[in-house]
């Protein structure tokens, strides 16, 4: 009988991040699919509250890797602790978010077991008790079902293709697993977070709206010179006023390093695309988009998808968008930003 | 100094149109060898970074390390060897997404431990931190394992060298935000997001000296042979994306601005 055990490092307050709840939701349902044993194992400076908060979740057991070593992100204590965890619990198949902190650590993780890995899966399921697991590949160009046979077998889960794991807490008995830190694992030391401020951060996992701005804001006008401190004013206000997440296309991010006019806040952490990020919104607004097949990979996940530019025949939005708006970006956003006030 | 191993494969060309075919040897793309490729967009990042670094830490030596048939690296490497001074290092086999990340690491592991001269005390594994095939983002993670390397980063986007030889990086984490780590310094694995560096232009010059290394390089590549089946696909497809569009034209951008509102907020 396989052994499921789900996986998480605790967040800087001793929470679980919703995307690690999201896991386990998915290690769940296929633990229940599979006939299986579930069981969760967590690391960070102190796992008690996390394990509270899980304690409902139908686990058989809970480990847990608690020291000061592990609040960190850092590779090697990362995959240490995850090593220790896979052993203790007996795991055959390991589960757990595709969190920066989590792809870093489990394939190594999966090497050290001489197991393998799966990572970035969209769907995980039970087919004849058998687990299935759903990935894209060629940047979501292709999706496939696949499994496998060797164990143990790791597996990251994508955020916002499962609902997060909502039960009451209660009370879990966590064994400790005891990992020694030795001074190899901490040639690495963790400096510090960049962060944007709260109020300039402009792109937004949760937001409920991905704003994608296309190279065309850049571009000259009707009256034959570009409007670029306009444009970036325009997309800014929006975003503050509709609290959006911010995309953009490689062109657009790519005009920084070729010297042209820019808009000032744009970086490749914005880029969405063959080379950029595909995130996960129920809604999607494109503004001066004219792009190809790499640019619809960043919608790939998407659910609604609306469209403003002035090319009725545009590539990106005939049947790719529910609607494209033929018109002029610029006043559309300025009369958007003049209604939301 | 460094001994910089670069490690990436090819893909085909983004603009291409990929079909999924099943054959003798499992799940590839239709007309893959006939599909122009490039190097790996974030593998190449990493090579830009490796020579930048390799041009600034005097003494220091760039592996670009490849598992792809022969044929179609020669064919890239017309392109790439123009861009960074590098030795080409080959293990021949099939480039496709569908080959398991752990077997690709193995196939890179025996090609780097084959490299002669190699002193892993300086060793820096640079890659893409995603291929634009596989797009697992686990293959380094696993070599720097076989390699014994643990001090590993993801998402890199920005590397900077202590006069001591320790490294500061810059990796990509979750919303937008950065994690600044230092490392006493080499061995380590960093896989590259874009990194800061535009793409360098075309240096013939750079071209002939890498061509010259090149050519003996893919001759006497060593075959590299995946377990193919080591992954147990039940199917593969194009995801169904097509959509009724609705065009909306002609109409006054107070109508269209009040209907976008109202369905943000719906």
């Amino acid at each position: 009988m396989e052994t499921i055990l789900f996986l998480a490092h605790t967040e800087a307050d001793g929470s679980l991040a919703k995307a690690s709840l999201e896991a386990l939701t998915a290690a769940k349902e296929l633990a229940a699919g599979c006939g299986a044993t579930l069981s969760v194992g967590l690391f960070g400076a102190d796992v008690a509250g996390a394990a509270a908060a899980v304690a409902g979740c139908g686990a058989t057991s809970y480990y847990g890797v608690s020291d000061e070593a592990f609040a960190v992100s850092r590779y090697a204590t990362d995959a240490a602790a995850l090593e220790a965890l896979a052993k203790a619990a007996g795991a055959t198949i390991l589960v757990a978010a595709d969190t920066a902190r989590m792809s870093r650590a489990l394939p190594g993780v999966a090497a050290r077991l001489g197991g393998r890995i799966d990572a970035h899966v969209t769907g995980l399921t039970a087919q004849d008790g058998q687990p299935v697991a759903m990935r894209g590949y060629y940047r979501q160009r292709l999706m496939a079902e696949l499994t496998r046979s060797a164990r143990p077998w790791c597996l990251t889960v994508s955020g916002g293709c499962f609902a997060a794991y909502a039960g009451a807490p209660g009370a879990a008995a966590v064994t400790a697993v005891s990992v020694p830190v030795t001074e190899a694992m901490t040639r690495t030391a963790v400096k510090t977070v960049i962060a944007p401020a709260a109020d300039e951060q402009t792109i937004r996992p949760d937001a409920r709206l991905l704003f994608v701005a296309g190279a065309g804001w850049t571009k000259k006008q009707a009256d034959g010179a570009p409007h670029v401190p306009e444009a970036g004013e325009l997309i800014l206000g929006f975003l503050g006023k509709s609290k959006a997440s911010l995309g953009s296309s490689k062109s657009l991010v790519d005009m920084g390093g070729e010297g042209e006019t820019v808009l000032p806040f744009l970086t490749h952490l914005h880029q969405v695309g063959q080379t950029g990020a595909t995130p996960r919104h129920p809604k999607g607004l494109a503004t001066c988009c004219h792009g190809e097949e790499p640019h619809v990979v960043g919608w790939r996940f998407i659910g609604e998808r609306r469209a403003v530019n002035l090319d009725a025949a545009c590539g990106w939005a005939q049947g790719k968008a529910d609607v494209l708006y033929v018109a002029d970006a610029f006043a559309v956003m300025r009369k958007i930003n003049e209604l939301l006030g | 100094m460094f001994h910089i191993v670069v490690c990436g494969g090819i893909v085909p060309d983004p603009l291409q149109t990929l079909e999924p075919v099943k054959g003798p040897a499992g799940w590839g793309l239709k007309n893959e060898l006939m599909l122009p490729s490039i190097l790996d967009p974030w593998a190449s990042h990493a090579l830009y970074e490796a020579a930048h670094l390799a041009k600034s830490a005097a003494g220091s030596k760039v592996w670009l390390v490849s598992l792809g048939p022969k044929a179609k690296l020669q064919q890239v490497m017309m392109t790439v060897a123009q861009k960074a001074p590098f030795e080409l290092v080959v293990a021949d086999g099939p480039a496709g997404g569908f080959v398991d990340c752990s077997e690709v690491a193995e196939a890179l592991f025996t090609a780097i431990e084959g490299i002669a001269g190699l002193d892993k005390s300086k060793l820096l594994v640079f890659g893409g931190w995603q291929s634009a095939s596989r797009g697992a983002g686990a293959t380094l993670q696993i070599l720097g394992e076989k390699l014994g390397i643990v001090d590993q980063f993801q998402g890199v986007d920005k590397l900077t060298v202590g006069a001591d030889g320790s490294l500061e990086i810059m990796e990509r984490i979750e919303g937008g935000a950065y994690l600044v780590s230092t490392c006493t310094g080499a061995p380590a694995v960093l896989g590259w997001a874009t990194g800061e560096l535009p793409e360098p232009p075309n240096n013939p010059q750079v071209g002939m000296a890498n061509m010259r290394l090149i050519m003996p390089a893919l001759q006497k590549a060593k075959p590299a042979k995946p377990d193919l089946a080591a992954i147990d696909y039940r199917g593969v497809s194009l995801p169904t994306q097509k959509r009724e569009t609705r065009i909306v034209k002609d109409t006054p951008v107070d109508v269209i601005a009040q209907e976008i509102i109202d369905w943000i907020a719906s």
